[in-house]
Parts: structure tokens; C-alpha cells; sequence
């Protein structure tokens, strides 16, 4: 590493990251168990399933991907699922890149690498806050991969015995983890019909279209309805 | 601990097609031009990405599943995340036992 002026700042941003992220790290304990449990019933070995979680690193759909598991692995049409069920990263990307800055040209395309929801939403947040530094996001990158990693791992080594995690509400942690992030960028009634309209048309296109549309389609609906009404509402000065 | 072929192939396509996604939007960015109207789209997007993607659960699930996420919503207003988690687990237990 070369050394760089501001040292102490790049660790307190690190730090801050890793703090951060730490609630999610706990609740990745309970999804990454139940998906590597998962994982090794369709026939992944432990490592296999580590590999996946490290290299795919997006819990979604890696779940959607082990449902469709089969042997020998479809893997044109696991790469295709994988690619229409993290289409929102696009979004995300384009959001965020916004507040790229600080990361160099080429870096930032490394970074982006670990850009799950969690990592995307927390760096969000920071950026209406203050700058977005590197040390920010890679603090929490590195607690997201080691942890999601790590708990899927141990979930496909310890396998079926932990089966019915229905019974500890363990399968609702990743929709309660998405409430806590979505009421975390609260503004107000604005933020009210972005959520209505994102629900609304979500529903719908959940049950007229087979696959992972309704993502997108209620991610592009609720950023319409987002973009009307701040419009009309007033002229926001920058 | 093994490695199948076929897996491995699977894995490395996920994550190329996962890279991907993760990159297009950076890429996009460099051809569009932010007016405010973008701008402000742009602004509302992470509430309704992650709406989106855990409406099924919520809305689509059970009475048990739409009560526990409105209990949790509540919550996420006062408690920090951990405690938010904490709240879902035990109200979605609680309301399956109730209400099934």
C-alpha cells in the first residue's frame, strides 16, 4: 500500500463503514444459513456455495438460482435469471455513480463489484450526508462479503438440520432488513406515493408476468412517480 | 469437498451476468446528461428499487406476512436496524401462531 497523507481519515471511513453495515452482517446469519442449507439439498458442496456467495455476492438471486438448481447446472439459463433478477443494479448504479468523486476512474469499476443493495443503499445514505469516500464503501463491502460468505458456508456445512427456519421467523429477516433500509430514506409524504406507486405496480406486474419483472417494472414506476411529484411540488435549488 | 464442472461453469455465469449489472448503470451515466427531472428520479429510486423487491413477501404472502411488515415499518422509525430485525422475527412468529 502506498502511504497516503490522510491516513487516519481513510481508517476512520473504513471503520465507519464497517459499523455501518454491522446489523446487516448479524442479519445475513439467518439468510446466509437458510440459503446454504438450501444450496447443499439441491446438490452444491459447501465450497461450491462459497464460491457462489464470493464471486455472485447478490442474495436474491442466488436464492432464486438454487430454486431452479438442477444436475448437471442449466448455466446459459442460471446466468440469464441472475442477469434479469439483478437488473435493478442498473438503476442503482446509475444513482449512485453520481457520487463516485472521490474514486478514481478505473477504481470505481472495482468497487462496483460488491455493490449489493445493502452496500448501495448504506453509500446512498451517506452521500445525501456527506461526501462518499472509498474507505466508506469498502469498509462496508468487506463486512458484507465476509459475512455472507461465511454464513452461507457454514449454513451448506451444517445442512439440513436446519431445516423449517420459518419456526425462528429467520426467512422474514431479509424482507424486515428492507423495510428498516426503505424507512431509513423516509423524507416524508414524497417518499409515501414513491412507495405507494412502487407497491401498487409491483403487485400487479408480480402476478401478470412470470419471472423477476416486478422488481424493475415497481423500481421504475415509484422513480416515475418520485421524479412527477418532486417536479410539480417545487424547484429544488442544489 | 468437490467441485462439479457444470456447477462451476453455473456460478462463474451468475457472476459475470451479476458484474454486469453492477457496472451498466456507472457506463450509462458517462451518455446521459443529469437534468434536474433525472436528477430527482434518480433521488427516488432507492426507496423504490427495495419497495419493489420485497412487495411479493409483503403484500402478496399473508395476512401473518402484510401485519408483521407494517409492525416492522413502525418500528423502523424508532428502533435502529438491528432492532427493526429483531422486531420482524418476533412479530412474524407471533402472528403465524395468531393467524396463520
Amino acid at each position: 500500500m502506498t502511504r497516503e497523507p490522510a491516513r487516519g481519515r481513510l481508517a476512520r471511513e473504513y471503520l465507519a463503514g464497517l459499523l455501518t453495515a454491522a446489523p446487516v452482517g448479524v442479519a445475513a446469519m439467518p439468510i446466509g444459513l437458510v440459503f446454504g442449507a438450501l444450496a447443499v439439498d439441491k446438490g452444491l458442496s459447501p465450497l461450491e456455495v462459497a464460491l457462489m456467495s464470493f464471486f455472485v455476492f447478490a442474495g436474491a438471486s442466488q436464492f432464486v438460482a438454487v430454486d431452479m438448481w438442477t444436475s448437471p447446472a442449466p448455466w446459459l439459463l442460471l446466468g440469464v435469471t441472475a442477469f434479469t433478477v439483478n437488473l435493478r443494479h442498473v438503476m442503482m448504479g446509475a444513482s449512485i455513480g453520481r457520487h463516485f468523486q472521490h474514486f478514481g476512474p478505473i477504481e470505481r469499476y472495482a468497487y462496483l463489484y460488491f455493490m449489493t443493495d445493502e452496500v448501495w443503499a448504506f453509500s446512498e445514505k451517506r452521500a445525501l450526508e456527506q461526501p462518499l469516500y472509498p474507505a466508506y464503501f469498502a469498509g462496508i463491502a468487506t463486512l458484507l462479503s465476509v459475512s455472507w460468505t461465511g454464513w452461507s458456508t457454514a449454513g451448506a456445512i451444517l445442512g439440513t438440520s436446519l431445516h423449517k427456519p420459518e419456526r425462528f421467523g429467520f426467512d422474514f429477516i431479509f424482507t424486515a432488513l428492507f423495510i428498516g433500509l426503505v424507512v431509513s430514506f423516509w423524507r416524508g409524504p414524497r417518499t409515501g406515493i414513491v412507495i405507494g406507486s412502487s407497491v401498487l405496480t409491483a403487485i400487479v406486474a408480480h402476478e401478470t408476468l412470470d419471472g423477476p419483472w416486478y422488481i424493475l417494472i415497481g423500481g421504475i414506476a415509484g422513480t416515475i412517480a418520485g421524479a412527477l411529484f418532486m417536479a410539480s411540488e417545487e424547484p429544488r435549488g442544489q | 469437498m468437490t467441485i462439479d464442472t457444470a456447477n462451476l461453469l453455473a456460478i462463474f455465469a451468475m457472476a459475470v451476468a451479476t458484474y454486469i449489472t453492477r457496472i451498466a448503470g456507472v457506463v450509462l451515466l458517462r451518455y446521459v446528461t443529469l437534468t434536474p427531472r433525472i436528477r430527482s428520479a434518480l433521488d427516488a429510486l432507492p426507496v423504490a428499487v427495495l419497495t419493489a423487491v420485497i412487495t411479493p413477501v409483503m403484500f402478496l404472502t399473508g395476512p401473518a406476512e402484510t401485519l408483521a411488515g407494517l409492525i416492522t415499518a413502525l418500528a423502523a422509525f424508532r428502533l435502529p436496524l438491528l432492532g427493526v430485525l429483531a422486531v420482524g422475527a418476533a412479530s412474524i412468529v407471533c402472528l403465524r401462531l395468531l393467524i396463520g
